[in-house]
């Protein structure tokens, strides 16, 4: 630990002699055999059952063909391209900006920011288009309530909106967490140096955060890909929607599954694009120990950070929590039967539970072998693992159930296949989260754990794991949320009796009882607080400094 | 000695039978009917009878896929489908038994399948739903046909990718044959027909002004009014025998691999019942099938409907075709 810190203390010069030995050192060691047994056990069986379904593809009837050399799949990737790219510069713009106004200035009421900003993150995203859709337009519920409303929102601008909400939360919270490790030394020499507040973040701060904000960026990009509820809700024509249409209408499933190849190489596109952009440096540093100086916010600029915050949180937060409430409200008033589900809430906290807890167990392989052990291997390693993240739930639900049923058949519809599908779907997640934390200690630390006796081993258990623990955890609790929010793959592997409070919403929304299901929405939202308020620590304690 | 290892296990084995006997009085149910409206029903049966009953909730598409990709071992006892292709897809492929004729008599012939592997259990009724404030029931078409004029152009809304749908454009493949299908899709995407992910998004929109008439099943907006009760959508129940007129059954179908036949039957005769059909009519806002119980009372009556003739489970050969047309025409 303390040599780890005696390095960044050097400056930038010791950063970037760390750097170069760092490369050094990962070309010429190799890998414990069992961090690569560790990863593949969670990767590859989901993977081969994906590659299996793939296989099908090779049976796909003429109307498959057809499916996808049309114009139609054309225009449908291009406007998918365009939602992503659409949502993936928002949720950026307004993940990294929380988190630079929350950690670098002296915006008033941090805490609170700290936890509502991240909070639409719990909220499902067909939830939050349900609630935009119904809220907006001229007989909206804000129009019932205050007399005017807003434009309704569909097409486009709706999924776009929606879909931003949905997922900046992603990008502040690896972001934030990043931030909050950054030593200020740098800033601040830059800041000695005459830099303006702008141009530290521009030139210092951002370059340092480009392995966390890359992150975000690509988990928002992969989310947006693979959304299926809030795309149907805004009536927007995405890529996904016809692969759910073509499921569900039709007993050939080929066409579907070459529609969900085109989506693959689509996050493949994806994930190359972040590569690329990323650019080689690395930048180590461990927890800062002085307090950064923080930006004042004077004037007008106040005004607007604080105004900026409040229309997020407005949106993201307000508006969802408050339909929902009145939806409650108006059914009570109508007498309709409100009462908690509370097998659903079994469920969801079960589900959600053990899978943060399987997948934070094998994200601990595949963020060392990503971090410490770069490799051709390894990065195959990692971006299935994002490709797996990017796939239409339903046609994971789908190879699941065909491999299951094939090969695996006592353990067919157990909660041992749905945890253990929840964990690997959703490990991307708290591998991005994990190693934008790994990334930031020097691998010196562990040199100095070899060379000091320790076995590779013990300085995983005893050292690696501990400096990493807290991306670990947060990477856990971001599994949790999403994995509560999940639907297809609930629904179609669930072992009979199984319910989740994201299952009862969507049911009950389906049959237009909004009362039920706005309570189960709010109660997976109270569930979620936890943890989202676990995930806000780390910002809370830059606040504390 | 010998006598006594008889005993014992005589003994032994009558114990296994109670025990059986007595646990063994369960099921399980796939149900393409959501948990909201079912399980009231399935706790009350299970109350009644003391078969415990295990639910798995999801599509009707999606588990009748599921049944067929599980074949023989399937988990399932009952399937409870919400359309006719769903419970058409699993009795085509030869999963279902053929059901006592007593469970079969009790509805109306046109309601079940034609060999007795499925019965309906509720009627749902294709109909359009249209905002009151702007559209006179006398301007609206007589057939579904009407929508593809120009006159509708941007006024309607389907689901395109919605079960029910789908169901509703592969009886109209065997009522009105695939080129007068595919003519009509046509015309309605040229027309800018509005899609919508399902009916419940159809009856909201109508509500909410954005477009004037959808094409949907008839108890969404008795929903959408019991919870809102301002809403001003009306049902127009189309006067013509056509598909857009068509009441299609929900309906359930007893898995040829069940184990636990016996108790998948008498939870087919439970929702046969006055009381769960009852319920169907005052909860769901369903029709019930069974003769003599009365539906809602803001229905027209389920004779009074024009009924095109079909045998329903045959929508399940013509669905690929349906989805293809719809494709096709660029509505999904």
């Amino acid at each position: 630990m303390t040599s780890g810190r005696t390095v960044i203390d050097v400056g930038p010069v010791g950063i970037s002699a760390s750097v170069a030995s760092a490369r050094r050192r990962s070309a010429t060691r190799k890998a414990p055999w069992w961090l690569w047994a560790g990863a593949i056990v969670i990767v590859l069986p989901l993977a081969l059952a994906i590659v299996s379904l793939l296989f099908r593809a090779l049976d796909a009837t003429d109307a498959a063909w057809e499916t996808l050399f049309s114009l139609r799949t054309l225009s449908l990737l291009w406007r998918t391209f365009l939602l992503t790219t659409l949502v993936t510069t928002t949720a950026t713009a307004v993940g990294v900006g929380g988190a630079w106004l929350l950690a670098r200035t002296d915006l008033p009421f941090k805490r609170v920011w700290g936890v509502v900003f991240a909070l639409p993150l719990v909220i499902p995203s067909y939830v939050i288009a349900m609630v935009l859709v119904s809220a907006s337009g001229s007989r909206g519920l804000i129009t019932q309530l205050v007399g005017f409303g807003i434009p309704s929102m569909t097409g486009l601008g709706g999924a776009w909106l929606a879909l931003t909400v949905a997922t900046y939360p992603y990008v502040f919270l690896i972001t934030a967490a990043a931030i909050g490790r950054i030593d200020p030394a740098l800033e601040e020499a830059a800041r000695g140096l005459g830099a303006s507040s702008m141009r530290v973040l521009r030139t210092v701060t951002l370059p340092q955060l480009r392995p966390a904000v890359g992150a975000g960026a690509l988990l928002a990009a992969l989310y947006t890909l693979s959304d299926f509820g809030a795309v149907s809700l805004m009536r927007f024509d995405a890529f996904t929607r016809v692969i759910y249409a073509q499921y569900s209408g039709r007993l050939d499933r080929t066409p579907a599954i070459v529609l969900s190849i085109v989506l693959i190489f689509a996050a493949g596109a994806v994930i190359w694009a972040e590569r690329r952009t990323r650019g080689r440096g690395t930048v180590f540093s461990s927890t800062p120990n002085r307090k950064p100086t923080l930006h004042r916010l004077v004037g007008i600029s106040r005004i607007l950070a604080v105004g900026a915050m409040s229309i997020v949180v407005l949106v993201g937060m307000v508006l969802p929590i408050g339909v929902l409430a009145t939806w409650v409200v108006r059914g009570m008033s109508k007498g309709a039967d409100i009462s908690v589900p509370w097998s659903a809430v079994i469920g969801s906290l079960t589900g959600g539970t053990l899978a943060a807890v399987v997948a934070m167990f094998f994200t601990i392989p595949i963020v060392v072998l990503a971090a410490r052990f770069a490799s051709r291997r390894t990065m195959l390693l990692e971006r299935s693992v994002f490709v797996v993240f990017s796939l239409p739930h339903i046609t994971i639900a789908i190879a699941v159930v065909a491999f299951t049923i094939a090969w695996l058949r006592p353990i067919y519809q157990t909660m041992f296949v749905l945890i253990f599908v929840y964990a690997a779907m959703f490990i991307a997640v708290s591998t991005s989260a994990a190693k934008a934390t790994l990334l930031q200690v020097d691998p010196a630390v562990d040199d100095a754990s070899r060379s000091l006796g320790r076995g590779p081993f013990a300085t995983l258990t005893k050292v690696t794991v501990p400096l990493m623990s807290k991306g670990l955890l947060a990477g856990g609790a971001l599994v949790f949320v999403t994995t509560i929010k999940e639907l297809p793959v609930t629904l179609l592997l669930s072992p009979p009796g199984f319910s989740t409070l994201a299952v009862r919403t969507w049911a009950a929304a389906d049959e237009l009882l909004y009362s039920r299901a706005a309570t189960a929405a709010l109660i997976l939202i109270a569930i979620s607080v936890l943890p989202v308020y676990y995930l806000t620590i780390k910002p809370k304690e830059v606040v504390r400094r | 000695m010998k006598r006594i290892v008889v005993l014992i296990a005589g003994l032994a084995m009558i114990a296994a039978a109670c025990s059986a006997g007595a646990a063994d009085r369960s099921m399980t149910l796939y149900s393409g009917r959501s948990e909201d409206l079912v399980q009231p029903l399935i706790d009350a049966f299970t109350k009644e009878t003391g078969i415990s009953v295990t639910v798995k909730y999801a599509g009707s598409t999606d588990l009748a896929t599921t049944i067929l990709e599980e074949g023989d071992a399937s988990p399932a006892d009952v399937f409870f489908g919400q359309d006719p292709a769903s419970l058409g897809t699993v009795a085509l492929s030869g999963l279902f038994d053929v059901l006592p004729s007593d469970i079969i008599d009790s509805v109306p012939a046109r309601f079940s399948d034609d060999e007795g592997r499925w019965v309906g259990t509720s009627g749902r009724a294709r109909v359009a739903v249209y905002d009151s404030t702007l559209v006179a029931p006398n301007e609206m078409p007589t057939t579904e046909d009407g929508f593809g004029s120009s006159e509708w152009n941007g006024r309607v809304g389907i689901a395109p990718s919605n079960g029910s749908f789908l169901a509703f454009v592969a009886a109209k493949i065997l009522i009105d044959g695939e080129a007068k299908t595919r003519t009509w899709l046509e015309a309605m995407a040229a027309n800018d027909a509005q899609k919508y992910p399902n009916n419940s998004a159809i009856v909201a929109a109508v509500n909410a002004g954005e477009i004037e008439a959808g094409l949907v099943n008839h108890y969404y907006l008795l929903r959408a009014l019991a919870e809102n009760p301002d809403d001003v959508g009306a049902n127009f129940f189309f006067p013509a025998p056509t598909a857009g007129s068509l009441v299609m059954p929900a309906g359930a179908g007893v898995l040829s691999s069940s184990d636990h036949k016996d108790e998948a039957i008498e939870f087919i005769k439970w929702l046969l019942t006055a009381e769960s059909q009852t319920y169907f009519a005052q909860e769901t806002f369903e029709y019930p099938l069974v003769p003599g119980i009365p539906a809602s009372a803001v229905l027209p009556a389920i004779d009074s409907i024009p009924t095109p003739d079909l045998n329903l489970s045959d929508l399940a050969t013509v669905l690929d075709l349906a989805t293809d047309l719809v494709a096709k025409a660029g509505l999904l």
